[in-house]
């Protein structure tokens, strides 16, 4: 039995690159299923909704602007580092839900492939969804899709890796940067992915991550007038018509996702045509 | 030279002979044409003549409809194979081409545009539209929402006065493409053309209730989007009302698409071909009198040729022909109604307050029925109301700039997001800001084109969805895994 004594981690934000307290100084208890204390993450605040959405704003040419095989290959960079620390992730699963290591494995192991997966769709994206369009006249006319902008979404509780991933990957794949809400009980993977993301060559406020209460921040996200996009898929059903009222103001595009497809990377996507004449 | 100069127009009137209107209409509901309960006048606006007396549908009247839309999807529409339906819509598409004419006449009769683009620009796209989509109808599964896509059920329509039949083609056709059944409402100032559709839907032999047309103003588009027996409802019109239904239908399962509204830039640089872009920002603003949601209703000149272009500009404005829709010579007819042109008049004002400087064309307006001479203003800064808002009508915005990304910064500022134009002759600015530009359609050296082929739609808070080609058709059908 050693006497050593553990270093524990604080469990901060992720915004722009940077891992600040919320500024509200606010924290909440985490606890394992059998109740035993776990850590104390931030509740993030409106301000810090604010302040990440401001760095998605600002990181956002840069992103689109990347080549999609460059977006393909940070992808793929960001499933090398979580493959490195699959310990980590599944320790942090196991002390936060009780799940078995089994179970806790697969989800790892889904979640480096689940990135894997989406890694490989930056640069085909646009073949599935992308068109030259044989219109009755001579002009060269062809659509192509686009990225939407900024796009927040609320992580679902469970699974909490492999759900975070599943948002975050397909909003990012086509050069939107995000604002995601991590799981609220168990967000430890969450802000350990943060340092996952911190080292994988993402552009700081590519990705924004956030823990706190969902109920608090999706009303202030669905109103957010600099926010284009909105995925509830982690949202207690009963209070998606409400945030979809609040999220008309400006008439974000809001889904609730049942599936990892190629829709959910469409779903943020605009598509744009652009028409030229042909001639001498 | 003298003669030349001096060269008049004879008259070149359409004739209305080949139209029958009748002085009432009712709804068409289950294949019928039922009597309805209240009228309101529908007018000619470029003479104020009362043609008809259009009914105002109420709530018995939507319930019928969406009845009858339920039970012709349950019984008879979703049941038939995708072949079968394509034929009706093809037969659709060919009676309307047969019928080009009497649409034509009827639609610049209601409407007030001119009967060059009724005639050469509406009325062959609505049949277009058809024909495209009816080749749809039995390829669904390779649509891209996998091999079983469904249709959603009872679409629910509601469609603007600026191309009353193109817009209703824009959404009928996809919707029964794909399987749906329809209720449409057309606009309180434009019905005639969509109840001479119900006419067309009839030798057609569609069967009953595919179709279901209720007239009536905003008060019946209402109960339309509120009815629970409709799965998806699709709006063309302004962002405001646009909004509206987005909240409306927010706690629902209803599907949603919108096609709202847009204040384009049309950006020239210096290195445009100068005549050809004069063409393109008259065809820009003035085209349907400059009733279009996607119109390049704020101009971005360049600095450097500035000068050059307003000056052909204010040239190629004073030989707009304004005047008689009914005239095969005529280029802006009437604004569509007293409200609209209400409406541009106080924004015109507010943009003289504001410090723009007003220039109109020299012409001559008729005496009776709305009209508004095609208009600039020059010396307009981003935050003028006229930068900024839709003002639907003949009235056109000069901003300057004098970087490339000015310009793009420019066109960007705007919570709209529909179109936007470019001139220029080099192929590489041309491709950069189109790539920049935040808006779902991008005219290059051209402007206001459309295709059935071709999908047309909104960035931001210019709307949800797509109309036209593969996307617009896939509005319409469920198999995504968002919902």
């Amino acid at each position: 039995m050693s006497n050593r004594i553990d270093v524990k981690k604080t469990y901060k934000l992720f915004i722009n690159g940077a891992f600040p307290r919320s500024e509200s100084g606010r924290t909440y208890e985490v606890k394992n299923a059998k109740g035993v204390f776990i850590a104390n993450p931030c509740l993030a605040s409106r301000k810090d909704l604010k302040d990440a959405v401001v760095a998605a704003r600002a990181a956002q040419p840069g992103w689109n602007k990347a080549t999609a095989y460059n977006k393909g290959q940070i992808l793929y960079r960001i499933a090398e580092m979580l493959e490195g620390r699959r310990a980590q992730f599944v320790d942090e699963i196991i002390s936060v839900t009780g799940a078995t290591k089994a179970k806790a494995e697969k989800e790892v192991t889904d979640s480096v492939d689940r990135l894997v997966w989406y890694a490989g769709w930056t640069d085909k994206i646009s073949s599935l969804s992308g068109a030259l369009n044989p219109v009755a006249g001579p002009y060269y006319n062809f659509t192509i899709p686009e990225s939407m902008g900024v796009i927040a979404a609320i992580a679902p509780e469970n699974p909490s890796l492999l759900g975070l991933i599943d948002s975050i990957a397909p909003i990012i794949v086509g050069g939107n940067t995000v604002v995601i809400l991590a799981s609220t009980k168990a967000p430890l993977s969450a802000m350990s992915f943060a340092e996952v993301i911190a080292t994988s060559d993402v552009p700081a406020g590519v990705i924004n991550i956030l823990t706190g209460k969902k109920e608090e921040i999706a009303p202030w996200i669905a109103s957010h007038m600099d926010i284009d996009g909105f995925d509830i898929s982690g949202l207690n059903s009963k209070s998606h018509g409400e945030i979809r009222i609040a999220g008309a103001e400006n008439l974000k595009r809001i889904y609730a996702f049942k599936s990892a497809d190629p829709g959910r990377i469409l779903a943020f996507l605009e598509h744009k045509t652009v028409w030229h004449p042909i001639g001498l | 030279m003298e003669e030349i100069v001096s060269f008049e127009y004879a008259p070149a009137p359409e004739s209305r002979a080949v139209v029958t209107i009748k002085p009432k209409y009712g709804h068409f509901i289950g294949g019928k044409f039922v009597a309805g309960t209240k009228h309101f006048p529908t007018i000619n606006p470029a003479t104020e003549e009362i043609l008809s007396h259009i009914a105002l549908a109420g709530k018995a009247d939507v319930d019928a409809a969406v009845k009858a839309a339920r039970k012709a999807y349950t019984t008879t529409w979703s049941k038939m194979s995708g072949k079968e339906r394509g034929k009706y819509l093809f037969r659709i598409a060919r009676i309307m081409q047969e019928r080009a004419r009497e649409f034509a006449v009827l639609e610049t009769l209601d409407n007030g545009k001119p009967i060059r683009e009724s005639r050469d620009v509406d009325v062959p796209l609505a049949a277009a539209h058809f024909f495209y989509h009816a080749g749809w109808a039995d390829k669904l599964e390779f649509a891209g929402l996998g091999t079983t896509p469904k249709a959603h059920g009872v679409a629910g329509q509601i469609i603007p006065w600026n191309f009353p039949l193109l817009m209703l083609a824009w959404k009928v056709a996809p919707a029964l493409a794909a399987g749906n059944t329809v209720v449409l409402k057309p606009a309180e100032t434009t019905s005639l053309t969509a109840l001479l559709f119900a006419e067309v839907c009839q030798q057609a032999e569609l069967p009953a209730g595919v179709v279901n047309i209720v007239t009536g103003d905003g008060t019946t588009g209402a109960m339309i989007v509120n009815h629970p027996g409709i799965d998806k409802i699709a709006f063309t019109g302004s962002t405001e009302v646009g909004k509206i239904i987005a909240r409306t239908v927010a706690p629902t399962h209803k599907s949603v698409t919108l096609e709202l509204g847009g204040k384009a830039a049309n950006i020239v640089f210096e290195d445009a071909a100068i005549d050809e872009a004069v063409e393109g920002i008259v065809n820009g603003i003035f085209f349907n009198q400059g009733h279009v949601c996607c119109a390049g209703s704020r101009l971005l000149l360049q600095e450097n040729i500035a000068e050059e272009v307003l000056e052909k500009l204010k040239s190629r404005m004073s030989k707009i022909r304004v005047g008689d829709p009914m005239d095969k010579n005529t280029d802006l007819g009437a604004i569509n109604s007293k409200e609209q042109l209400l409406k541009i008049t106080e924004l015109s004002s507010v943009g003289d307050s504001e410090g723009g400087q007003r220039w109109s064309a020299p012409c001559e307006l008729p005496s009776k029925g709305f009209w508004f001479a095609p208009t600039i203003f020059t010396g307009v800064t981003q935050s003028h109301r006229i930068a900024r808002e839709e003002i639907f009508g003949p009235v056109l915005s000069v901003l300057t700039f004098r970087t490339p990304q000015e310009a793009i910064d420019k066109a960007n500022n705007t919570p709209f997001g529909l179109s936007a134009g470019i001139w220029s002759e080099k192929g590489s600015k041309v491709l950069w800001a189109s790539q920049q530009l935040r808006a779902g359609v991008i005219w290059a050296n051209t402007f206001n084109k459309f295709d059935p082929t071709s999908p047309f739609g909104g960035y931001k808070e210019s709307g949800w969805g797509r109309e036209g080609g593969r996307h617009g058709l896939s509005a319409y059908l469920k198999g995504v895994s968002h919902e």
